[in-house]
């Protein structure tokens, strides 16, 4: 026996290291914001001990949807096409509700082409996570506007965008997502804290992220660039996330903190900062939007919540089971039954 | 004006005139919304039940109401079911058509009508057979708001008593009709039925030639539309995600399909079901969901019809390039465009076939009845999940709307395939695997499904460049090497997907083929050319793309060999010469039809005798 002690690596509550939730080397632009949510998806997995290879992970067309490849290396990847993630997502989660499912999209995917499938993902309340990471403009085509771009906003070549600007969250929450959350890039702590939230919601979280193209979209006259976030950018509160299976009477006073529990039993735990908000009102919700972008902020953090809402699973009446691997013995009814329906056909 | 005025044809050339028995078509003109499919059905199965072959098609505006509607019947004791060129018995309901309806019939032709519309005073030289329908009506159906929608029961009344249709057959048919629930509706309409038939045998004097005799050639016989009986093979398939968008033809089938999972597909006990059906927010989302759940590995379906294809183009192009199960049913309707929505035509046989941008190509099924649209569901579902790429099954508004005569469904003989599918323990085994790499020859390569409890199941699915373990690759040689694979697995199909059906006769120079559909007046119109020309031919009917190696040698063997179509442009007859060398092409000929109307024989018949010279 060496007297010299190894530490132990450090593993989740499944068993595994970090290392098992990464994906391949990014080839995004060094920088680009889209790497930090992808560094922040490998943390939230790896903390809330999520088996990897019970995880979809879909995407559309874009540099955003490059993402999927650079983190969870270890779970199902689906790069579909532009603007569709939603109905591939669907279908799959359909046909097996037991996986987490996570889309990871960009703001021509879900604001443009996409917008059809965005709405009615909304509408169905599927248990996934529907990250949008928004930094205003087309990269991989080189710097055209998208529509969430603010109007009077200005592109590298000096264009200004003359379009008024598509809010996800505001649509996201007038069209029925059960969490709507916006956060930045560059916001560690928050954006964690969403993305485990996120994790442990029974129904589909919309995160709109803003995310900074360094290339096309980091100069002055943008909104989405590091230096106006930095200045804008008005967290609600600090976002903690206690998941069912850790002690929950840990630390913080009542009135400092807002409590919601989750339909699994977790807490989220919203820490005051600027204002006593509740995100389990729909028009605070959507009054806090407007009148942050009034004041020329971007209030970010978990705007909305209905963490008990029936989700599409439920509606549909469909069995515990994954659909997709179910036994010839459910699927085909008998000859008995086959005979039944040609006698009355006769 | 009395009826008994009339001088009809027959006795007007002298004689009784000679009777059609079992053998000849009816049409009723009515104006769409006024209950005069329950009449129509009612009537046609009546036929049905004397034992009398029996078809029925529906030939309807694309409207809810108000515009004229037909509704062909046609008995043939041979057991011919394709449309009839020519109507022999008309029953015009519909005041705005009848003019037309009357002047269209050919002479000798029998028909009925609403005596106001004094339809006699056109021309001499029919049987004509005026009903007062509102006299009738008022003393049976007392309350005024129902009288539109009992009053077309008074024709089936009739006709039963001109054509000779048992009256206990027609009741029977109506008590099918409207289930033991609605006895009251269907006593009320049995009271129009029998106000038409004592009318008929009080006032009108029979004088047409056609009649029924009782039959026994539709003993165990099931009457079903195609769109039922796909969705009846879907749901015995085993197929679990459904997601569809409405559009006519196609829309009933997902609607019978979900009436038929409810019985059969959902636990008694917990009231689970062991299927998702999704109606989408369009097409683009319903094929979505389809390659999603087929990529998960659901045995995933939609339905829908030409304009559903082109926008769904593009995500059929990356369930062949990702390589993914899906099964699109295409009820073809009339394009380009909207085109006519409520017409039939077999449109979309090339598009099909190619459709989506770049080299792709697709299997596809030509069911041509009931029993295979049953059969063929099932083999789609096993073809697509073993070759791992997206099917079309093609039927057709005819098919698919309207009632057909069909023998019961065979219950599957075989379990079902779900293709090379790899569990954890086989990847335990394995170490691993390449997604894309041609393990056993035949193309097709081995996938894993999401969720597989194994850390080396997942991969990267894709539709831009990949190399055979699924990474993304720019490289020619992946490229290539990959599109050719793609290649090899589809030539391996042609001898998987079903076989044609072929009859060589020995005698015969010449050759008819077709598919789907015009098997009914290809059929028929080699029994005309036999019969009114003693012109042989023989047979062979393409059930599916890619196809199979059959079809050479059936060329091979006549001098020519005459392609039938229901499209403008002959698009069985171009994608089998694209498939064929110079010398089997010169041989080729195209016959066509594109009017809308279900394909008949005589249209067959004539065109064959005209390039022929005969």
């Amino acid at each position: 026996m060496s007297t010299t002690a190894v530490p132990p690596k450090k593993v989740n509550r499944i068993g595994l290291e970090v290392l098992n939730y990464k994906g391949g080397k990014t080839t995004l632009c060094a920088g680009c914001g889209h790497n930090s949510i992808s560094e922040r998806i490998v943390e939230a997995f790896y903390e809330m001990g999520i088996q990897p290879w019970n995880v979809a992970k879909f995407s559309g067309i874009g540099c955003s949807s490059k993402s999927p490849a650079y983190f969870l290396g270890l779970s199902h990847g689906f790069n579909s096409v532009h603007g569709r993630a939603p109905s591939v997502a669907t279908g799959a989660m359909l046909a097996n509700r037991t996986m987490k499912g996570i889309i990871v999209t960009g703001d021509g995917d879900t604001a443009s082409i996409g917008i059809g499938q965005f709405v009615h993902l909304m509408r169905r309340n599927l248990p996934l996570i529907y990250i949008l990471e928004d930094n205003g403009v087309y990269g991989l085509t080189k710097g055209q506007f998208s529509a969430t771009a603010e109007m009077g906003s200005k592109s590298k070549g000096g264009v200004v965008n003359d379009m008024r600007k598509i809010d996800c969250c505001l649509l996201g929450i007038e069209l029925g997502a059960t969490l709507v959350a916006r956060s930045f890039s560059g916001d560690k702590k928050q954006l964690q804290g969403i993305l485990k939230t996120a994790l442990h919601h029974n129904g589909l979280s919309v995160i709109d992220i803003i995310s900074p193209c360094v290339t096309f979209n980091d100069h002055e006259g943008s909104t989405k660039s590091y230096s106006y976030m930095k200045e804008h950018d008005l967290p609600i509160h600090q976002v903690d996330f206690v998941p069912y299976y850790e002690d929950i009477s840990i630390e913080m006073a009542d009135g400092e903190v807002r409590d919601v529990e989750m339909h699994d039993g977790s807490h989220l735990r919203l820490r005051k900062l600027g204002r006593d908000y509740d995100p389990t009102n729909k028009r605070n919700a959507v009054r806090l939007i407007e009148d942050s972008e009034e004041k020329g902020e971007v209030a970010t953090g978990i705007l909305y919540i209905r963490p008990r809402e029936e989700n599409f699973f439920d509606q549909l009446g469909l069995m515990d089971a994954p659909l997709a691997t179910l036994p010839e013995s459910i699927t085909r009814p008998a000859q008995s039954a086959l005979d039944m329906v040609m006698e009355e056909l006769r | 004006m009395s009826t008994t005025e009339l001088t009809p044809v027959g006795s007007r050339q002298g004689g009784t005139p000679k009777k059609t028995v079992n053998d000849f078509s009816i049409q009723v003109a009515t104006v769409n919304g006024s209950g005069s499919q329950t009449s129509n059905t009612v009537l046609m199965r009546s036929i049905f039940q004397m034992g009398i072959p029996v078809s029925g098609k529906n030939l309807f505006p694309s409207n809810i109401q108000g515009l004229p509607t037909w509704f062909t019947i046609r008995a043939s004791k041979q057991g011919w079911v394709a449309r009839k060129k020519e109507i022999d018995f008309m029953v015009a309901m519909n005041p705005e058509t009848a003019k037309e309806d009357c002047l269209s019939l050919q002479p000798g032709a029998a028909i009925l009508y609403d005596e106001p519309l004094k339809l006699n005073e056109l021309r001499s030289d029919l049987h004509f057979y005026p009903v007062p329908f509102d006299k009738l009506v008022a003393p049976v159906c007392p309350e005024a708001r129902l009288r539109k929608l009992v009053r077309n029961m008074i024709y089936d009344g009739v006709l039963a008593q001109l054509l000779g249709i048992d009256m206990q057959e027609i009741r029977n048919a109506l008590v099918k009709q409207f289930g033991a629930k609605k006895a009251k509706a269907a006593d009320l309409n049995w009271g129009a039925v029998q106000a038409g038939y004592d009318f008929a045998a009080q006032n009108l004097t029979k004088s047409d030639a056609c009649v029924v005799e009782r039959m026994n050639k539709t003993a165990g016989k099931i009457i079903i539309e195609g769109n039922a009986a796909c969705a009846l093979g879907s749901v015995f398939a085993g197929c679990t995600v459904v997601a569809w968008y409405p559009i006519t033809p196609s829309s009933s089938l997902v609607e019978t399909m979900i009436v038929y999972l409810k019985r059969l597909r959902v636990n008694k006990e917990t009231g689970e079901a062991s299927y998702a059906v999704v109606q989408a927010e369009d097409e683009l989302a319903s094929i979505g969901m389809v390659i999603g759940a087929g990529w998960a590995g659901a045995r995933a379906m939609t339905s829908t019809a030409g304009p559903g294809i082109s926008l769904m183009s593009e995500f059929i192009g990356l369930g062949y390039y990702a390589e993914i199960p899906a099964v699109i049913f295409d009820v073809q309707r009339v394009g380009p465009s909207t085109g006519l929505p409520t017409r039939t035509a077999q449109g979309d046989t090339f598009s099909n076939a190619y459709v989506s941008h770049g080299d792709t190509k697709h299997p596809i099924l030509f069911p041509g009845n009931p029993e295979e649209c049953f059969t063929m569901a099932i083999e789609a579902f096993d073809l697509s999940e073993f070759y791992q790429t997206p099917i079309f099954v093609n039927t057709d508004l005819d098919l698919g709307m309207n009632n057909w005569m069909s023998d019961p469904f065979p219950y599957p003989t075989q379990p079902i395939q779900r293709g090379k599918v790899l569990n954890a323990e086989e990847l335990e085994r394995l170490g691993g695997f390449a997604r894309y790499k041609d393990v056993d020859g035949d193309g097709v390569g081995y996938r894993t499904l999401p969720g597989t409890n194994h850390p080396e199941a997942a991969y990267f699915t894709r539709g831009s460049g990949h190399n055979e373990k699924a990474q993304y690759s720019e490289r020619p040689d992946d490229y290539v090497n990959n599109m050719d694979r793609l290649s090899r697995k589809f030539e391996h199909m042609r001898t998987k997907v079903p076989a044609p059906e072929v009859i060589v006769n020995p005698k015969a120079s010449v050759g008819i083929l077709c598919c789907g559909t015009s098997l009914h007046a290809a059929e028929e119109s080699r029994d005309q050319l036999r019969r009114e020309y003693g012109f042989e031919t023989s047979y062979y009917r393409v059930r599916a793309f890619p196809f199979h190696a059959g079809l050479e040698e059936f060329i091979d063997r006549h001098d020519r060999v005459y392609v039938v179509d229901q499209n403008r442009d002959g698009q069985l007859y171009s994608l089998i010469k694209l498939d064929s060398p110079p010398h089997r092409i010169a041989k080729l000929r195209s016959v066509r039809y594109y009017g809308g109307l279900p394909l008949d024989a005589r249209t067959v018949t004539d065109e064959v005798v005209l390039q022929e010279g005969l």
